[in-house]
């Protein structure tokens, strides 16, 4: 540290380094926050590189993707108005009247459908190559309580639109949280501002959207990158296994942050055809006192909980499926936060890896059911 | 007394700090929790005339903040019932083809009686009193 202070800035000394202006804007920023270790840092700092190392980007995506979220959100902030008379016309304005209104909306309900797609995949990935063990466990929790956020995200934004494909959802979403036993009803209130899903819980939910998960998720967030830069990435066993010599790796800085950046442009690229050729549609404004409406769904990723309490029966001896159905998925979403700390391992000699049967199970149960719920 | 003086400084710490974060936390989960807007209790509502309402079919009435769905049978009668599933608070439906409620949510499935008959729905739809009065249709609370 002391020695980039030394004589004349570091950037300076190097050959390299950037000419004229910004070599002394640099310099006189490296003066005083000593930039230079940081970027020694992360030139030393290698990434793996093998037959998986593409999971590793799924987490950058999915990050881009938030990037993208808060970008577009803030534009959306400008025009929406929360409150239940005008919220479904706010967001018609911003579709049919303000200038790229509608692809700003489009980008912002697209992206947040791919950002949840983007860190399940991340999640499974980690899973899957066990990147959750020690000394990672924290990164795991962290991830998991980043995904219960996402999901958060993605319900209270839903409802923000005000029609009717939302109010139902909500209905149905705030309901499934007043079923968890004793804590259940006040929960509920909490969450509606009052007994019914209303113009209180539209602002409710409109101040937990743009103001209290961001500042969770960002503090989170930064735990999460902090324990991976600080840890490294993960090797699978195998690599683990190989000798010294036959393990290779990139730099951080600049290989590896290029192929994220140059992922990350590719995705814009997904991202921008999707919102321009699929416009997220806006529906029907929401009416309290309208029926729910035939064909009725939650958003994809909550499809697989709405296929299965569907399939519950009303009573499953002494307890309402859906009580069971909500504490069961309670319990599982419990088991999966603490995976790193219950991880039951292969059997010397044995043929199946536990995990891994866990995993397909879980994934092949995600989407068999997603795919029911869709032809239903 | 067996107390020394750093475990009374750290009993009194500890107590002032939590003693601090209930005076936080309590008056921010009051302001949380919604207050009780004070509601007219409605006992009965018009629903239109029976002249105008087709047999075997059905509307949603506003029985104060409540949806309360009435049914014209085939035979001419009229029920009525809490529009409200009991699975998970969707606003049901009639359906005709079926001559049963049906809620389109998680496909729940009420005879015209109110009684929960198929699907997830763990309780029989709250009834209510229609009345024909001058060829006006009246819904009210049961007795």
């Amino acid at each position: 540290m002391a020695d980039a202070r030394k004589g004349a800035p570091l950037a300076a000394r190097r050959g390299g380094a950037p000419a004229g202006t910004a070599r002394r804007a640099y310099g006189w920023l490296d003066d005083r926050f000593h930039i230079t270790p940081l970027i020694d840092f992360m030139r030393h700092k290698r990434v793996p590189v093998h037959r998986h190392t593409v999971w590793y980007y799924m987490g950058g995506v999915a990050l881009f993707l938030f990037m993208v979220q808060v970008a577009s959100g803030i534009l959306l902030v400008l025009y929406y108005k929360p409150d239940e008379a005008n919220a479904f016309e706010s967001v018609r304005f911003i579709t049919t009247k303000v200038s790229f209104g509608w692809l700003v909306r489009s980008v912002h309900s697209w992206s947040a459908n791919l950002m949840v797609l983007f860190v399940f995949i991340h999640m499974f990935s980690t899973f899957f190559t066990r990147a959750f063990r020690a000394p990672r466990e924290l990164t795991w929790v962290t991830g998991f309580v980043l995904l219960c956020l996402v999901l958060g995200f993605g319900f209270t934004g839903y409802l923000l639109p005000w029609n009717e494909l939302a109010f139902f959802a909500t209905k149905v979403g705030t309901d499934i949280a007043g079923a968890v036993p004793l804590l259940g009803e006040p929960i509920k209130v909490l969450l509606r501002g009052g007994e019914d899903v209303t113009g209180a819980t539209l602002t409710r939910f409109y101040a937990i959207h743009i103001a209290l998960l961001p500042a969770i998720f960002t503090a989170i967030l930064f735990a999460h990158l902090l324990f991976v830069q600080r840890q490294g990435m993960h090797e699978p066993e195998y690599v683990q296994r190989l000798e010294p010599a036959r393990r290779k790796t990139i730099p951080f800085f600049p290989n590896f942050l290029l192929r994220d950046m140059l992922l990350w442009l590719l995705v814009l690229n997904v991202l921008l055809f999707l919102a321009v050729f699929f416009p997220w549609e806006l529906g029907e404004k929401a009416d309290a006192f309208a029926s729910a409406p035939k064909g009725i769904r939650p958003e994809w990723y909550f499809m697989f909980m709405f296929q299965t309490l569907k399939l519950l029966p009303a009573h499953v001896l002494f307890v309402e499926g859906e009580v069971l159905g909500i504490v069961g998925f309670g319990l599982l979403g419990l088991a999966w936060l603490l995976v790193p700390f219950w991880e039951a391992r292969r059997k010397p000699g044995g043929r199946v890896r536990p995990m891994t049967l866990v995993g397909v199970i879980g994934v092949l149960y995600i989407i068999a059911m997603t795919v029911w719920g869709y032809l239903v | 007394m067996g107390m020394t003086r750093r475990e009374f400084t750290q009993l009194l710490l500890t107590g002032g700090a939590i003693g601090w974060l209930g005076s936080v936390l309590y008056p921010v989960i009051s302001f949380l929790r919604p207050p009780r807007v004070p509601e007219a209790t409605v006992q009965a509502v018009k629903a239109g005339l029976e002249s105008a309402f087709a047999v075997n079919t059905a509307q949603i009435v506003k029985f104060g903040r409540k949806p309360v769905i009435l049914v014209r049978e085939e035979s001419g009668e009229f029920r009525a019932f809490s529009a409200t599933c009991t699975h998970l608070e969707c606003i049901v439906q009639y359906r005709g083809d079926l001559k049963q409620i049906w809620c389109a949510c998680h496909n729940g499935l009420y005879d015209l009686k109110g009684r929960n008959v198929s699907g997830p729905p763990p309780r029989p739809l709250d009834e209510y009193a229609v009345n024909v009065i001058a060829g006006e249709i009246l819904v009210s609370r049961m007795a």
